[in-house]
């Protein structure tokens, strides 16, 4: 994407080095890196996303017509562990190292050596994990949550897929250190953390997260390998061992991980409703709490993923009570979206389009998530295909909407040319129209009684999983504009992009040229409270 | 959900056409079964109170918003305001989730009390998931043993139909004109109407999942551990559910059928599953063989 | 600026550790939390018999115990309780057999992993003598009689009046290879 920047004559003080190996294998730049994460992503969302319409097309008709059950489970395993750390993760990581240095006036990230260790990992993780499909006894079948005995019963792929994840791990909190060194180190002189843009102040809670958790899944996978291959016990019976206690580790990382996926988009989704409402955000300070108070409780919520393993009442009532508290800040953010929104001066372009799609469809997906954590209902929920309707409306329209709108939002300021906004919108319909169309009727699937992970079903479950798959295939298919808008806008738009790009955009990336220069904010810039996108940084 | 004298057989007999109806998922289903317990009929009315609750916030907040959409567009000339921030606003909009939080916790609390409570069970029967099947041994009855044990698993027309490549029809099989298309057994679990049935549920090889939505409910079966959970079925009828915890290859293939008769009949299928006299001194004899089948 | 950037990326390496060292911490946290926060007990060791001592017959309600037994599939063994169904007095001692017999041709090892339901009633389930504290060994088609000897807690909440205590054996495969390799036949007694 920032090819276009290479031959960019109004930037003087460019010193990219020369030859396209030397340029990205070797950089230590935050723009370069950025756009290595993001061009990753975009690979991993084709390559998770061909697996889905594998999925869909073997559930397209009742019966079993295109694929083993063996190789169905594979897919739907592969499918969730490339979407959630080779798509989404990387995206956001993409977007943070492009963003956060020139939304904070930083020269670069704190620690650039490293960012260019942590995003060369990726590319040889994903391998490994795809190279297990290839392999005897092929890829891991147990689903992505790895949930033993099941994930421990296969070949020896699943040693592979551990290495992976333990790659993937480190690639990811050693992004995260960076980015937490970076804000916390590198903020231009007057620039607060409570002056911070919310993009940046979302990202830094995330980091958090990240290198709060990513560890424990590392050692919940480690524990998976020493019980597979080293005679120790932690997760088997018949040792003495317990499985249910991998299911607490694991989600003791993995609800932490869920908002990992999320907050990022909090934070993008607040920096285009203000900037295309024109108008500051509504009840920054809150924003900010709120961020917080939501990381917070993901880490005392996670047993809501596993109420039908036989937990005792109490920890039922307890799971289920504090699971409902996460409604109260999730709620304060939606209530001030919109409440931004209110009395601004409002125009549709593509991002906000993306954006106003993300705060009705991810708010669908938490209402089911408030369904969800009533503990009698979700006896009947849980693991039905009204789970994967919930977690893909937070995760499809929540997560990746919100890549989309900062592709869309920050891509001006990448490459230097304006996108085409027909195409982009016609994107955004395609795409809005045809995920309610994939994941709505998932819903009515569920609560009919069909279980999820499966590759065939009864005739019942028939008419509305065709409306899914075509839906699925529809959807999948308009991605392809997504790449065509990117490609145009990068290489042949003619429309070059003003530093600021929207009219009401504020804050310190926009005041920098379009494209960004290669470096930026040698010199630390003078903050002006009134340049700062959110207005009164006093509430 | 007190109830426990069986009602006349004749009424019985009247209801089963619409327990029938209620057991199987039905073509465009929209919404959870009511299901065939006083606990399923409460799962069900909990879950469509959330539910409005759900809708009824939607509605304000997205007609908030689409106002906002429609009224303050920069091309009908909206000029932005430049407030951003009410504490009231926001203390009103903190509180009164908070209100409708407790209001439906509350009730939820209740009934999941109410489901954990297995006491004053009057049948005991063990759950045992096996890839790809389930084994039931009925333990006890009225404090006898009917030393009853068996393996369930996938009809076999079905397990012909879904190979890949079988060129046969899923569509052909059906019972009472309803597809039972992965959804049949080769033999059932049988149970009485109106007897609090109480469940321990495990495994042998991997986690399984033991659900039919009628019940209300779904319980891990976890090697090593029993977990119990328990029922009582108001009308006779065959309820049909699936295993819901990802176990492998066959996941999808080990159906669960709990066929509920009344209870005199229930009764006389149990004298004739099992002739040997049942009673605590010839208990050894009558438990189970362990081999798997299959 | 950069000196200050390693500080924090040490800090944060520290919380790396700390974090996965955590991972491996919630084994014993899980049991802890299990055991003393929701209470069940997930250990089945023997009782400490000083404390069963203590406890004084409650004639004032029965309790009814429930014994179901399970053979791992991987096991070629039968495994059956001689009586299903007890009714005991919490605070009295009591006595059940069970009886194990080894189908296969060759001597195996195995163990019994017990288990209670409903699980809130676990730590009131107190086993002074069960097979299952040991790995047991069994020649080729030989059976053996094993007791449990067990006293509920008077103190078990009075609402829950039946009680299920499951038993499921699984192979021992590192034993049985070594009992293999020592090829001098066991006395049948168990081992430990």
């Amino acid at each position: 994407m920032a090819h276009a920047a290479v031959h960019d004559t109004h930037d003087t003080h460019d010193h990219k080095p020369q030859g396209f190996l030397h340029r990205w294998l070797f950089t230590t730049n935050h723009k370069d890196i950025g756009t290595l994460y993001l061009v990753f992503a975009l690979i991993m969302f084709f390559t998770g996303g061909s697996m889905a319409m594998i999925i869909r097309a073997e559930l397209f008709e009742p019966g079993m017509q295109l694929v083993q059950p063996e190789f169905f489970n594979q897919m739907t395993t592969v499918h969730a562990l490339v979407m959630i750390f080779g798509a989404v993760m990387p995206a956001f990581v993409g977007l943070g190292n492009w963003m956060i240095p020139l939304q904070i006036g930083a020269p670069d990230m704190a620690l650039p050596r490293m960012n260019n260790w942590s995003f060369w990992i990726l590319p040889f993780a994903f391998l490994l994990l795809l190279s297990t499909l290839f392999m005897p006894g092929a890829g891991p079948q147990g689903g992505w949550t790895l949930y033993p005995p099941l994930s421990l019963q296969g070949s020896n792929s699943i040693a592979f897929v551990i290495l992976a994840i333990h790659m993937m791990g480190i690639s990811s909190i050693m992004g995260a250190i960076n980015i937490i060194a970076t804000i916390l180190n590198l903020r231009a002189p007057g620039l607060d953390l409570l002056k911070m843009p919310i993009f940046t102040w979302s990202w830094l809670i995330t980091a958090f997260l990240l290198i709060a958790v990513m560890p424990v899944l590392a050692g919940a996978v480690t524990m998976l390998l020493t019980d597979k291959y080293f005679g120790t016990s932690f997760f088997n019976a018949a040792g003495g061992g317990d499985p249910v206690m991998f299911q607490h580790i694991f989600w003791f990382f993995g609800h932490p991980e869920v908002y990992i996926m999320i907050l990022p988009a909090f934070g993008i989704v607040s920096e285009i409703i203000q900037t295309f409402s024109r108008k500051p955000l509504f009840g920054y300070q809150a924003m900010v709490y709120a961020l917080a108070s939501i990381a917070f409780l993901s880490f005392i919520v996670w047993a809501h993923h596993m109420f039908t393993v036989g937990m005792p009442l109490g920890g039922e009532i307890y799971f289920m009570y504090a699971t409902m508290l996460i409604a109260i800040p999730t709620g304060v953010k939606v209530f001030n979206w919109v409440t931004t929104m209110w009395e601004g001066s409002l125009t549709f372009e593509t991002p906000m389009l993306f954006a106003i799609a993300f705060v009705i469809l991810f708010t669908i997906g938490g209402f089911s998530g408030l369904m969800l954590a009533i503990v009698p209902a979700d006896f009947q929920y849980h693991d039905t295909y009204f789970v994967v309707a919930h977690f893909h409306y937070v995760l499809v329209t929540g997560a990746i909407f919100a890549i989309m709108a900062a592709t869309y939002y920050w891509l001006p300021k990448w490459s230097g040319n304006m996108y085409s906004e027909r195409w982009g919108k016609i994107h955004f319909w395609m795409s809005v129209i045809s995920v309610n169309v994939l994941f709505f009727p998932q819903h009515f699937l569920g609560l009919a009684g069909m279980p999820r992970r499966i590759p065939d079903y009864n005739i019942a479950f028939a008419d509305f999983n065709m409306i899914s798959s075509i839906g699925g295939f529809w959807f999948g298919a308009s991605q392809l504009l997504f790449v065509g808008v990117i490609v145009h806008a990068v290489y042949f738009s003619k429309n070059r992009a003003t530093s600021k790009v929207w009219e009401a955009a504020k804050g310190l990336e926009w005041t920098v040229p379009s494209p960004a220069p290669h470096h930026t904010f040698s010199t630390p810039p003078v903050i002006d409270d009134s340049m700062l996108a959110h207005g009164d940084v006093s509430h | 959900m007190r109830r426990v004298l069986a009602a006349p057989a004749v009424v019985l007999l009247g209801l089963l056409a619409s327990a029938a109806a209620n057991a199987n998922p039905q073509p465009w289903q929209l919404n959870m079964t009511r299901g065939a317990t006083q606990t399923a009929r409460e799962v069900h009315d909990i879950h469509m109170v959330v539910l409005w609750i759900c809708v009824a916030i939607g509605v304000v907040v997205f007609g908030v918003m689409f106002v906002a959409m429609f009224r303050f567009r920069k091309s009908k000339g909206a000029v932005p305001a430049t407030w951003s921030h009410s504490t009231k606003l926001e203390a009103i909009w903190t509180i009164i989730p908070i209100l409708i939080l407790i209001a439906s916790a509350w009730p939820a609390t209740t009934l999941l009390i109410r489901m954990a409570d297995t006491s004053e069970s009057e049948m005991t029967i063990k759950v045992t998931g096996y890839q790809w099947k389930w084994r039931y041994e009925y333990v006890d009855y009225f404090g006898k043993q009917p030393g009853i044990n068996f393996v369930s698993s996938l009809e076999s027309q079905a397990n012909r139909t879904r190979q890949l490549g079988s060129g046969m029809d899923p569509r052909d099989i059906k019972v009472d004109g309803h597809s039972t298309y992965l959804l049949d057994v080769d033999k059932p679990l049988v149970l009485p109407v109106g007897v609090k049935v109480r469940f321990v549920v495990t495994a042998d090889d991997v986690i399984h999942s033991w659900w039919v939505p009628a019940l209300g409910w779904k319980q891990d079966a976890i090697p090593g551990i029993i977990n119990s959970a328990w029922t009582r079925v108001d009308e006779p009828g065959i309820y049909r559910g699936q295993c819901a915890e990802l176990c492998g290859r066959d996941h999808a293939f080990m159906p669960i059928v709990v066929k509920v008769l009344p209870k005199a009949e229930f009764e006389q299928w149990m004298t004739a599953q099992a002739p040997a006299p049942a009673t605590a001194a010839t208990a050894t004899t009558l438990a189970p063989t362990t081999a798997p089948q299959g | 600026m950069k000196h200050d950037a390693r500080g924090i990326a040490k800090v944060a390496l520290t919380v790396v550790a700390a974090s996965f060292l955590f991972g491996f911490a919630m084994v014993p946290i899980y049991r802890i939390a299990c055991e003393h926060v929701l209470g069940i007990k997930l250990s089945g060791e023997a009782a400490d018999a000083s404390r069963v001592a203590l406890m004084t017959v409650d004639e004032s309600r029965t309790v009814t115990v429930e014994f179901v037994t399970g053979v791992n599939s991987k096991l070629p063994w039968d495994f059956k309780a001689e009586n299903v169904r007890v009714s005991v007095h919490p605070g009295a001692l009591t006595e059940v057999w069970f009886d194990a017999t080894n189908n296969s041709t060759a001597a195996i090892v195995g163990n019994a992993v017990p288990s209670v339901a409903p699980n809130e009633a676990s730590p009131y389930f107190n086993k002074t003598e069960c097979f299952c504290f040991t790995e047991q060994t069994l020649q080729a088609g030989e059976s053996r009689r094993m007791p449990v000897r067990f006293v509920v807690d008077p103190q078990l909440p009075k609402s829950t009046t039946t009680l299920t205590l499951s038993y499921t054996f699984y192979a021992n495969e590192l034993a049985t290879r070594q009992l293999s390799l020592l090829s001098a036949p066991l006395d049948g007694i168990a081992k430990n």
